[in-house]
């Protein structure tokens, strides 16, 4: 059964007289890991908004379709009832600290005493959560005074935290160095082993064709392709809406490389080197 | 000849904490990434050097000019510092009067002011958004205007704090013509990176930092040469590196344009 259904969503923000999100329909199921690409203004972090229900709830505007996650519609339930099978790591992590909270096992807990779960499974969901994003360290410290980069691990520990059945990351690691990324990264591929289903906006290509198992490519509010990273990253057309593919993609494309019988590019490292040994 | 010299500088926030252990660095006309782990004093670094903050060790010197004795606002004609985080930065009702800011600022009239910050904005792609509110536009573009607003003070030295953060393809075109525009100019422009496609292409000179020391120091083909280095400093090699690595090549390939070639050479060497 499909762990998010969008029907003929259609939405425009208040201020706006161009629709941000124009007609998509959608299935996806669960465990599957989405990358959403596109240029920016192309509907990525509206769309993210529109799975946790901050579009409409909080920004209103003008409302059309059907959006389903786990199985509540976003249009009649509330953003606190979506929060318990969503979560969302927001792209500036300094919009997501609450500023109500003194230290970084406090900010974690945040999420949790608002859903009203018991003290000993608080105690142990932060402890995995702050683990797993490598910030037991810095439990604390005051939650402004982490640089960007810790602050970003701190926005999604307090997300993880939640167990969400539903994972929607919007451009999650901009912030952190490479190593550190790529461990964000191996540590949602893990929870989505788990079963959790993961929507992830991002600009690095690389990491999507590595991780994701489809990539919605949207422009101007509406699906162009929604298919495998190979099919998608091998489109001719990508610049035209405003997406480089993953260099691995862009060599091979460049000397015709292609796996024997593929109509597709290579998208990964081991792709790549794999039709172009021996040159 | 030295535009920014550092000698021995220590720092930290809190006693017994020392985020800087000692940085000596010279640095003249040429562009440089500076790269490192999270939490490694890149940012407190550049704070440094804005005169944002003062040494509790050591002393800077800007353009000859003791930045230890010196505010940020007197710095502020030949040092500017765009912020990681745009809100940090951004505080004006529009864009033009946001840009205009800075240079209105360093005693700019309001007729070049304006002049100033409508070229600035044309480089950065953000001509149709002057009269907008900053706080209305998205990240990539709000960090855009405050690139912008630092171009248009025209300063001898420009340091972008991540800049590429949230940036699609036309953002990080934008980013690297301002890039191009500096060191045409002959001007110092440092960038802190966590891409390193980005720096390796961009670069003349790269700076590791590893928990408040600087462990490399080089052309950028000369470090990301060297792996086990970057490995220690939670730093990876730009992809395309990694792929020429992969297929068996010795050197160390920055640009896509460097492998292709090599491996169109030796394919043709073959038929």
């Amino acid at each position: 059964m499909s762990k998010i259904r969008v029907e003929h969503l259609k939405y425009r923000y208040p201020s706006s007289e161009k629709l941000a999100l124009d007609d998509l329909s959608f299935e996806v199921d669960e465990g599957e890991m989405i990358g959403i690409i596109g240029r920016n203004g192309a509907g990525k972090s509206t769309l993210c908004q529109a799975f946790v229900g901050l579009v409409p709830h909080f920004y209103r505007g003008a409302y059309g379709g059907k959006v389903v996650v786990s199985g509540l519609e976003v249009l009649k339930s509330s953003v606190s009832q979506l929060a318990r099978r969503v979560g969302i790591v927001f792209q500036n992590p300094f919009t997501q600290v609450t500023g109500s909270k003194w230290t970084v096992y406090e900010e974690v807990a945040f999420g949790l005493e608002n859903l009203g779960v018991p003290r000993k499974e608080m105690i142990d969901r932060i402890d995995y959560a702050l683990q797993l994003l490598g910030m037991e360290k810095y439990r604390d410290r005051h939650p402004f005074d982490l640089s960007g980069g810790q602050m970003q691990r701190m926005a999604i520990a307090s997300v993880i935290a939640l167990q969400p059945e539903i994972l929607v990351l919007d451009e999650p690691t901009s912030q952190l160095d490479p190593q550190g990324s790529e461990e964000v990264f191996r540590a949602v591929h893990r929870l989505r082993e788990e079963g959790m289903t993961v929507i992830l906006a991002e600009h690095n290509m690389e990491k999507i064709a590595r991780y994701c198992n489809r990539v919605m490519l949207l422009d101007g509010g509406k699906i162009i392709d929604f298919a495998s990273p190979a099919s998608v990253f091998s489109r001719a057309d990508l610049t035209r809406y405003g997406v480089v593919p993953p260099v691995y993609t862009r060599v091979c494309r460049e000397l015709n490389a292609k796996r024997e019988g593929s109509p597709h590019f290579p998208v990964t490292l081991e792709e790549a080197c794999e039709v172009l040994k021996g040159r | 000849m030295s535009r920014v010299v550092v000698k021995d500088v220590c720092f930290s926030y809190r006693s017994g904490e020392e985020v800087l252990k000692g940085i000596t660095l010279d640095f003249d006309e040429k562009s440089t990434a500076i790269i490192g782990q999270n939490g490694a004093g890149k940012t407190t670094f550049v704070k440094l050097l804005k005169g944002l903050l003062k040494p509790t060790r050591g002393e800077i010197y800007i353009l000859g000019r003791s930045a230890n004795e010196m505010t940020a606002a007197a710095l502020a004609p030949f040092i500017g510092l765009v912020f990681q985080n745009p809100n940090d930065q951004i505080f004006r009702s529009t864009v033009l009067e946001e840009v205009m800011f800075g240079p209105l600022n360093i005693g700019e009239d309001p007729k070049g002011a304006r002049k100033k910050a409508e070229e600035a904005l044309e480089m950065v792609g953000l001509t149709e958004k002057a009269s907008e509110n900053p706080h209305d536009l998205r990240l990539s573009e709000k960090k855009l205007v405050c690139v912008a607003s630092i171009v248009a003070m025209e300063p001898e030295i420009l340091i972008l704090d991540e800049p590429t953060i949230a940036q699609d393809h036309a953002g990080m075109a934008a980013i690297r013509q301002v890039i191009r525009r500096f060191k045409e100019q002959g001007k110092l422009v440092m960038g802190i990176l966590h891409d390193m496609d980005f720096a390796a292409e961009n670069f003349e000179r790269v700076v590791v930092f590893h928990q408040g020391t600087v462990v490399a120091d080089d052309d950028p083909r000369e470090v990301f040469s060297r792996e086990s280095l970057l490995q220690r400093a939670g730093l990876e090699v730009p992809h395309i590196t990694r792929l020429g690595w992969s297929l068996g090549r010795k050197e160390t390939f920055l640009t896509e344009a460097e492998l292709i070639q090599s491996l169109r050479g030796e394919g043709s060497t073959d038929r």
